[in-house]
């Protein structure tokens, strides 16, 4: 059992959202604490959590150790000597074809894919969900049964199409045009988002704001949004990460110089010259697994809501 | 219905302006994007189309070289064989994992935590971890090796016999999270008194998952499934971070196809006619779903 409590004192530590007391299963707890069934069911638990665990282990320590060291061992053993070299190097030099500065350039560039593309799709779908839940016409619910529908439809069936059109405009391979591919493809899910939960809010509300003459958008800015603050917190989590972590469209609407971190990184540890340096390429790995890593320790419950929003339809 | 805003303007296209004018860009994603560039797609995979979209048809000559392209094929056996398997292991241990986790037991959230986390992380990183982990060299094979056992041998990644159980493993891990949370939520969803129903008429637990509760989750289960399979016909950066198609063509997939021949073989007719198929795909199991969620759906109320 003493197992147990460090291994959860630790992992309790790093869990930003930890609990709020009082919440957790329901009911009485039941029977002693060391019964058998007990170290089965907590013995199981604790040997699936290493299990999904290891990898963050190993890229961190592999991170921290030379190569000698690396080259003399086992990827599970911790290092012997704390070097944080591996960290500058994946940063500020590691190459990708000609430019050896590093995985820094694909990090801010994804800042400037990721914050506008977040504000401009979920500005579109809180409006758009808005309107879709209290002002409808005629034909509303068609398109956005279409759009969900298209949510369905790879992205390859799409991808060319745009290609096109982006080119025809002049911003194919800027970050202008990753903006609005992020923004096309964050609608449905996000417009359904927005939709459900203006629809779920009490319909008198909306009503008694009509009657006072209020408009379209005076509703909107001065009920709804006050009203409705969680739900873009949500929003931003499921954009933030989605828009981070993708790599498809990064590879295919933008040129070199301004590749999305992802795609940088992929770059650097599978390219195929040189000498493989493991520790930078862990290093690298976990620099750009930060940024949704710290949303979702951060967020905690909001993180799983949203997914789960995500996840349930209708 | 809620709205419909009476403004009582004798246009009838300019009542309820605002909204029609929040709505322009779902209006033109839907048409543009979604309906105008899965038609064009489909249109021009029936063209031999290389460096740019031409309009010569030449009928289905770009489906019959498909089929008739190894790599392809091999894409496809992939994504059967991995689709099967990772839809069958996300749902036993995603389901396994709630099961447990609905024991009332402490630590709820930290042990959510840890079996989520994964599914922040991007598919890029999840494969290079694991190629990292799985390296023959360093990895899991080698740390064996150097515990005694010489002769041991795990080496996925190198093997194109088994390579898809490597990509299998890293999937699983990054993805199972959110099969336990969906599950986990469905089991809250079952009525306390269910499970006292059953336990005073001794029915042992197991039975009462299997017979009684997942029926009644069948709701869940079918939503999960949707969103397990969608995800898996758009499996691509994973295979590219984890193993790039290799060795030779044995893990690629028909994302990656259709990524390789519009933007790097300058075969834009092959992409196209490779991305219907994942189209049709899709379709398969969306439709489908789509029966029974709505067009069965108005039996039950």
């Amino acid at each position: 059992m003493a197992n147990i409590e460090t291994l959860n004192t630790t992992a309790a530590a790093s869990d930003a959202v930890a609990p709020k007391l009082g919440e957790g299963p329901r009911g009485a707890r039941p029977r002693p604490a060391l019964s058998g069934r007990n170290i089965m069911l907590y013995g199981t638990l604790i040997v699936a959590a290493l299990y999904y665990l290891l990898p963050l282990y190993v890229m961190v320590v592999t991170s921290l150790k030379g190569m000698p060291e690396i080259r003399l061992g086992n990827i599970f053993s911790p290092p012997m000597e704390i070097t944080f070299e591996p960290w500058v190097k994946a940063w500020a030099e590691a190459c990708t074809g000609l430019n050896c500065d590093g995985l820094s350039r694909g990090f801010w560039n994804s800042v400037r894919i990721t914050v506008p593309s977040v504000i401009i799709s979920i500005a579109i779908a809180s409006v758009n969900g808005y309107a879709l839940a209290n002002w409808r016409f005629k034909g509303s619910e068609l398109f956005f049964s279409i759009l969900i529908i298209g949510a369905f439809i790879p992205y390859q069936v799409m991808i060319y199409p745009i290609v096109i059109i982006l080119r025809e405009i002049g911003i194919y391979g800027t970050l202008t045009g990753l903006v609005i591919v992020h923004s096309i493809f964050g609608m449905p899910i996000l417009t359904l988002l927005f939709r459900n939960y203006f629809v779920s809010l009490p319909e008198e509300l909306f009503k008694a704001a009509r009657v006072d003459g209020a408009g379209f958008w005076q509703i909107f800015l001065k009920i709804m949004l006050p009203m409705s603050l969680p739900i873009f917190v949500v929003a931003m989590i499921l954009q933030v990460t989605g828009i981070w972590n993708d790599f498809l469209f990064g590879v295919v609407f933008t040129r070199p110089d301004t590749y999305p971190m992802t795609v940088q990184l992929n770059n650097i540890v599978n390219s195929v010259q040189g000498v493989k340096e493991y520790n930078v390429n862990m290093a690298a790995t976990i620099l750009t697994g930060l940024v949704p890593l710290i949303v979702y320790f951060v967020s905690g419950r909001l993180f799983v809501r949203g997914i789960a929003a995500g996840a349930v339809k209708g | 219905m809620t709205g419909q805003a009476q403004a009582g303007r004798p246009n009838k296209l300019l009542r309820n302006l605002n909204a029609k004018i929040a709505s322009i860009p779902m209006i033109l994603t839907a048409l543009v994007i979604f309906v105008g560039g899965t038609f064009w797609t489909v249109f021009y995979s029936f063209t031999n189309s290389k460096l740019l979209p031409r309009l010569s048809f030449v009928g289905i000559d770009q489906y019959e070289r498909l089929w008739a392209a190894p790599r392809w094929v091999t894409a496809i056996e992939n994504l059967a064989l991995y689709g099967v398997l990772s839809l069958i292991f996300s749902l036993v241990i995603g389901f396994m994992l709630a099961a447990l986790m609905d024991q009332k037991i402490r630590f709820e959230n930290t042990f959510r935590t840890i079996f989520l986390y994964p599914f922040a992380l991007s598919f890029i990183v999840t494969g290079l971890v694991w190629q990292w982990i799985l390296n023959p060299d360093f990895g899991v094979q080698s740390v064996v090796r150097s515990l005694g056992w010489t002769s041991f041998t795990f080496n996925p990644l190198y093997t194109p016999e088994i390579v898809i159980y490597g990509i299998l493993i890293a999937a699983l891990w990054q993805g199972t999270g959110l099969v336990m949370c969906l599950m986990l939520a469905g089991l809250r969803g079952i009525d306390e008194d269910i499970w006292k129903a059953a336990r005073v008429d001794g029915i042992p637990m197991w039975r009462t998952y299997l017979f009684i509760v997942i029926p009644m989750m069948r709701p869940v289960f079918i939503t999960t499934i949707v969103i397990i399979a969608s995800g898996i016909v758009k499996v691509y950066d994973l295979v590219v971070a984890q193993t790039s198609g290799g060795p030779g063509i044995s893990s690629e997939v028909p994302a990656k196809y259709v990524y390789d021949y519009m933007f790097q073989a300058q075969n834009l007719g092959q992409g196209f006619a490779a991305s219907t198929m994942m189209l049709v795909t899709v379709a398969i199991i969306i439709v489908p779903w789509a029966y029974l969620e709505f067009g069965g759906g108005r039996k039950r109320g």
